[in-house]
């Protein structure tokens, strides 16, 4: 039995047998993936699963990694923030350095592949080096508005890909070359998002004092100006006014002065108040989200910019109607009264959540909604499939390599 | 002992790769004339390929511009004169986008309408489809039966939408399959006849696993 069987129980019915097919076509193609690193982000959880279940399939996947000294990577980190469209101060000296490791990474690695997926900024810049096989640019984050001088600087290497991936339309930069749009996705069979026992539930949720006395409005995000927590403390006070509820607010602390700052003024509002607890969780603690998600009655995510939100998607997965503002993926994960609402403003928020509270049947129904519409468009099934058809298109006039 | 084709039909289904176009509309003008130099793609894609994408747990709105004028711009009297055009009754791609763009443009002869900002713009998309063939094959109306019920859905809309309005391979390849090789004509020309207009994939198997059944039971092609 393969890894992809496993999915069966989980993903859309057939789904696992047009992966298969779709595997007999490239088997034997060699797929590989850069990124920055192999820890943290959503879709690095992800390429976790997607390298050994393609492997299984055949497909010779490979995943490098790229990396340098602190001066590379915050260079690095300053260009995407600066792709993301914050403004950094981007010297040359920094750039050339960019450059300079990565080229140095390149000489290391064997890039010969039918197709290369290079994942973000950090490694971006190692098309210029690319051998033989089709490159293809896999980004991550809105880069609709990029800082100008970050962008001039990208297109000197963004324009030897030959095509990208973003995640949503109104998230792709302006590249003279086909831009595809793949939705990110979760792993149903993660840690974070595997189904828990009753005990091991009940078990994961003393650890963390959680007592499920009271509606849990549970707010899963890290603790940045972005994903705005605060606001999610003042949704749960003029909610509080009617319910009485409890607001468990979780993340994993950000190593930076801004997440510090953040965080204070979330011990600041949540003191004197034992119904808010804040949970600074380290980016292990997979099991520990995964029972905040299933504890909760309703989830937030209350930011006030999202790259695609897909702590949403992990909430729908468990079956959660979910209240979200209406940016980045959000409004893609979330149907508007079907599987919970998109809001403008914080007293919006509390008005769902009050409807909610009020009309408690709507709850399990719009989770269940949830749950269907996250296994039809946002399993890594999913997400394999649209890879895997992606690589036929691109290799379909190449030759398999020697 | 049923009839057997000699041609076998192979039930493919599909996989959606979808493409941004640099192309996008804040407002009911914007997306007339946006639409009016869209490729014959995209229209499709936002037509047609809305029976692909659309699950029934949500409002129909017919095609993505309806959904957007109802949902983004909150112009409910577009979105409901963008919905009510049924993209089967149109002979070609073109035809129907200048049916789309016409009623937009009688729209905003009463006003503008609201502009909203870049992220809940418009964008509009194109996709091309990747074939999986599935095997496999069958030669008899009940192997043919048993293989529809099981497929993929995705081969639904590939042999009744896809092979109709943009292969050019007007019956669909069910109706063609079973005129052609099965020799019956009376159930390809009932399966022709099928409302694709604001159904679903599965609903639409579910009518033809119907047509299938009765015409077996008045013993056509036996």
């Amino acid at each position: 039995m393969s890894g992809l069987d496993a999915y069966r129980a989980v993903a859309s019915p057939n789904a696992v047998e047009v992966i298969l097919k779709l595997a007999e076509q490239v088997r034997g193609r060699r797929f590989l993936h850069l990124t920055g690193g192999r820890l943290g982000s959503g879709p690095a959880e992800v390429l976790r699963a997607a390298i050994p279940l393609l492997n299984d399939l055949a497909v010779e996947a490979q995943w490098e990694v790229t990396g340098g000294d602190p001066a590379y990577h915050a260079a690095a980190q300053a260009l995407q923030a600066a792709m993301q469209g914050a403004e950094r101060a981007l010297t040359d000296e920094r750039l050339r350095h960019y450059l300079e490791m990565n080229r140095m990474t390149a000489t290391k690695l064997r890039l010969e592949a039918d197709v290369v997926l290079v994942h973000d900024i950090q490694p971006a810049s190692l098309v210029t080096d690319r051998a033989e096989g089709r490159w293809v640019w896999r980004c991550h984050f809105d880069c609709s508005h990029p800082q100008q001088q970050a962008w001039s600087f990208f297109r000197q290497f963004g324009e030897h890909f030959d095509g990208a991936i973003f995640s949503l339309p109104a998230f792709a930069a302006r590249l003279g070359m086909p831009r595809y749009i793949i939705h990110p996705s979760i792993d149903p069979l993660s840690e974070k998002n595997r189904e828990l026992g009753s005990r091991e539930l009940a078990g994961v949720l003393q650890e963390l004092r959680v007592e499920r006395d009271k509606p849990l409005l549970v707010q899963v995000s890290p603790f940045t100006r972005d994903h705005h927590a605060i606001d999610a403390v003042n949704v749960y006070r003029l909610v509080k006014r009617h319910h009485d509820v409890r607001l468990i607010l979780a993340g994993t602390p950000q190593d930076d002065a801004d997440s510090l700052e953040v965080l204070s003024d979330l011990r600041e509002a949540a003191q004197h108040d034992a119904d808010i607890a804040i949970l600074e969780l380290p980016p292990e603690a997979q099991r520990h989200i995964n029972a905040l998600q299933r504890a909760a009655t309703i989830v937030l995510q209350t930011s006030v910019r999202e790259d695609f939100g897909l702590g949403a998607a992990e909430a729908m997965w468990k079956g959660k109607p979910v209240i979200g503002a209406a940016v980045g993926g959000l409004t893609q994960l979330i149907i508007r009264d079907v599987t919970g609402y998109t809001v403008y403003s914080v007293e919006g928020a509390a008005f769902r959540i009050r409807h909610l509270l009020n009309n408690p049947e709507l709850i399990p129904r719009m989770g269940a909604a949830g749950r269907e519409h996250v296994r039809r468009g946002f399993l890594i099934t999913r997400d394999l499939t649209e890879y895997l058809a992606l690589m036929i298109h691109l290799v379909r006039a190449t030759p398999p390599r020697g | 002992m049923s009839p057997e084709a000699e041609a076998p039909f192979v039930f493919t289904a599909c996989v959606e790769l979808r493409e941004a176009l640099d192309r996008s509309a804040h407002d009911a003008r914007e997306l007339m004339e946006r639409l009016e130099g869209a490729p014959e793609d995209s229209v499709f894609f936002h037509v047609h390929g809305y029976f692909f994408r659309h699950r029934p747990v949500t409002t129909a709105y017919g095609n993505d511009f309806a959904r957007w004028a109802a949902v983004e711009l909150a112009d409910l009297a577009l979105a409901e004169r963008l919905a009510v055009v049924d993209p089967f009754q149109y002979d070609d791609l073109a035809s129907l986008r200048e049916e789309l763009v016409s009623i937009i443009h009688s729209h905003l002869r009463a006003g503008g309408g609201p502009r909203v900002e870049f992220q809940r713009a418009f964008h509009f998309q194109q996709s091309r489809m990747i074939p999986v063939p599935l095997g496999p094959s069958v030669r008899t109306l009940a192997e043919f039966r048993q293989g529809l019920s099981i497929v993929e859905a995705s081969a639904i809309y590939l042999h009744m939408v896809e092979a109709r309005a943009r292969l050019g391979r007007r019956g669909g390849d069910f109706a063609t399959w079973l005129r052609g090789a099965l020799h019956l004509p009376a159930l390809a020309d009932r399966i022709e006849r099928i409302d694709l207009y604001l159904t679903t994939p599965e609903r639409v198997r579910g009518r033809l696993l119907a047509l299938i059944d009765q015409s077996i039971e008045a013993g056509e092609g036996a």
